[in-house]
């Protein structure tokens, strides 16, 4: 392939979109009350909306007569470059929360320099995706601060649902050899820079939410390179199962 | 002339003008109590509605009919809370409808007592199920309650394409492998009847409905409306080459409808006290959502307060 970075690195953002996506429309029917139901289905709905661009502009660049299904459908979890951080699992409401709030507000630092990316496409994605991204990263953090600053139950739980999410946090905001040449291609962001911009935004939410910051690095590594946790297998057993026990059909 | 005739009279005139009784008017009470039962009912189906198709939203088989099902059931949610509004307008309280909801008090469409227990279920709903609904809420949207008409108007727009999107799943399957032909007549096989029951009892055994007619919150019977939904359905399973279960069903050159074979109504009435397949499972889900939301909606409140009264106090300062 000619582009294999460029293919590598689109799969990263479309498995990323996609395996969160996968992960909150679990909750789809089971929200602690109807409003936010909508608003989580909602979430995950345009990460699945994402996750299709991403998807078909890697089939494109892979050729071979890929779409956006046989990425999504026929790949083994040692294929998925997702982060490691959107495949946990939901837990309980804070769980969820915790986990969406220090996604959403690096992918919002991230989507607002893929607006600005040499890759056309990615760019064209990123200024769509942005308003949706936008309204994600400050859905969860007004959801941070309600829980941290509510009840004394809810701010011990929200606590604990920081810390226990915290160790997956690191990945995305180091950058291996792929961002590294992406960045020097114009393509992808300085991580550097997201990683400040990201910490003192998490810090700024959490100190109005009267919560600690975890100590810890955020130490996990794996999911950019294919190395996922238990749980991404169990994901895609159900995600998957159709089109594999049907390979010759079309839904 | 008007001043001898009660209000109950004057009532029943200004709705015989086909004229749309709003939250301030005068109603019976009876009117107000049997428009509460039924939008709240209405309102819980669409919540319990969403649990059988977001039961396949995460093994949805390809990513285009994952956005589809997803955006339908959220509209769903959105139906639900239309609803509760509605009822609210007659005064009920949305917390206490859930309550009566999760105590089994109040009830909900039988129909989602059922199983959804492959792809083609998400097909055989939209076509049926959604068909059987829309068949219901049109006659709705004329309905003498203003705020439950002007709801179903509104539901009525997204509920078609629901069922557009049902029917396209069926056709994408019974136009594919001998499988997943297989999956589309397996599926309408099961929901078949449980689509019709969803009109209600036989006129004859429906003693409410009389009074609902008059007071035209109902604008057509059950069974007018179950022979309507047969009459529009059979040509379109022909369509799919699918085969209706249902082997007393044929054309009635005389009468211009469908004759139908006998509805199974010990199994309708077992589902309606509680006993269908997936009545526990609904319920229990429903339930434990609430419960495990309960510290949720209370730190959500608690925060609200603190907001509230710091924003009196820098007002104050």
């Amino acid at each position: 392939m000619e582009n294999a970075n460029l293919y590598d690195y689109t799969l990263r953002l479309g498995d990323t979109a996609l395996i969160l996506g996968q992960r909150l429309s679990e909750w789809c029917g089971h929200g602690p009350v109807l409003e936010q139901d909508i608003a989580l289905t909602n979430i995950a709905l345009d990460q699945i909306g994402q996750a299709r661009q991403f998807l078909q502009y890697a089939a494109e660049l892979k050729g071979d007569g890929a779409d956006e299904d046989t990425l999504a459908y026929h790949r083994d979890a040692h294929e998925f470059r997702n982060l490691l951080l959107v495949e946990q699992p939901n837990g309980h409401w804070g769980d969820t929360l915790a986990r969406q709030f220090i996604f959403d507000t690096y992918n919002y630092f991230l989507f607002e320099r893929l607006m600005k990316s040499k890759d056309e496409r990615i760019a064209s994605i990123a200024i769509k995706a942005m308003k949706e991204i936008a309204y994600h990263a400050q859905w969860s953090a007004e959801w941070i601060i309600r829980l941290g600053d509510g009840t004394q139950e809810s701010h011990d739980k929200i606590q604990q649902s920081i810390d226990d999410v915290w160790m997956w946090s690191g990945e995305m905001l180091e950058a291996d050899k792929l961002d590294v040449a992406m960045m020097e291609a114009g393509i992808a962001p300085d991580l550097n820079e997201i990683k400040e911009l990201w910490l003192t935004k998490v810090s700024e939410i959490l100190k109005i939410a009267t919560l600690e910051m975890p100590e810890g690095t955020g130490h996990q590594r794996g999911g950019k390179k294919g190395v996922h946790s238990e749980h991404l297998g169990y994901i895609l057993a159900e995600m998957q199962y159709l089109p594999k026990s049907y390979p010759d059909a079309t839904w | 002339m008007g001043e001898s005739h009660s209000l109950e009279e004057r009532f029943q005139a200004y709705v015989d003008a086909e004229n749309k009784i709003e939250p301030k008017d005068w109603m019976p009470e009876r009117y107000r109590k049997t428009l509460i039962r039924q939008i709240s009912q209405h309102a819980h189906s669409e919540v319990v509605g969403m649990l059988p198709e977001s039961n396949w939203i995460t093994r949805a088989p390809s990513l285009r009919s994952k956005l589809i099902l997803l955006a339908k059931v959220q509209d769903e949610a959105g139906h639900g809370l239309y609803l509760y509004s509605a009822a609210e307008t007659l005064g009920a309280d949305r917390k206490d409808m859930i309550d009566d909801l999760h105590t089994g008090k109040a009830k909900y469409s039988s129909i989602f007592n059922y199983p959804t227990i492959s792809w083609a279920d998400m097909g055989a709903i939209g076509w049926l199920v959604d068909g059987a609904a829309i068949a219901n809420q049109v006659m709705l949207c004329r309905t003498s309650y203003g705020p439950y008409s002007r709801a179903m108007v509104r539901i009525c727009k997204e509920e078609s394409f629901h069922q557009r999107q049902g029917y396209e799943i069926m056709m994408r399957l019974a136009k594919g492998t001998p499988e997943q032909i297989a999956m589309a007549q397996d599926a309408l096989n099961r929901w078949w009847w449980p689509s019709i029951m969803m009109f209600g009892p036989r006129d004859e055994d429906s003693p409410n409905s009389a009074q609902s007619m008059k007071w035209k919150i109902k604008r057509k019977s059950n069974d007018e409306l179950r022979q309507e939904f047969i009459d529009k359905t059979v040509p379109q399973a022909e369509f799919l080459g699918l085969t209706i279960p249902d082997p007393d069903l044929k054309w009635n050159e005389e009468t211009g409808h469908y004759d139908f074979g006998e509805i199974n109504w010990d199994e309708f009435y077992q589902v309606i006290k509680g006993n269908g397949p997936c009545n526990k499972q609904r319920l229990d889900d429903r339930r434990n959502a609430h419960e495990a939301g309960e510290w949720v909606r209370e730190a959500a409140n608690a925060y609200a307060e603190k907001e509230a009264q710091r924003r009196k106090e820098g007002n104050a300062a």
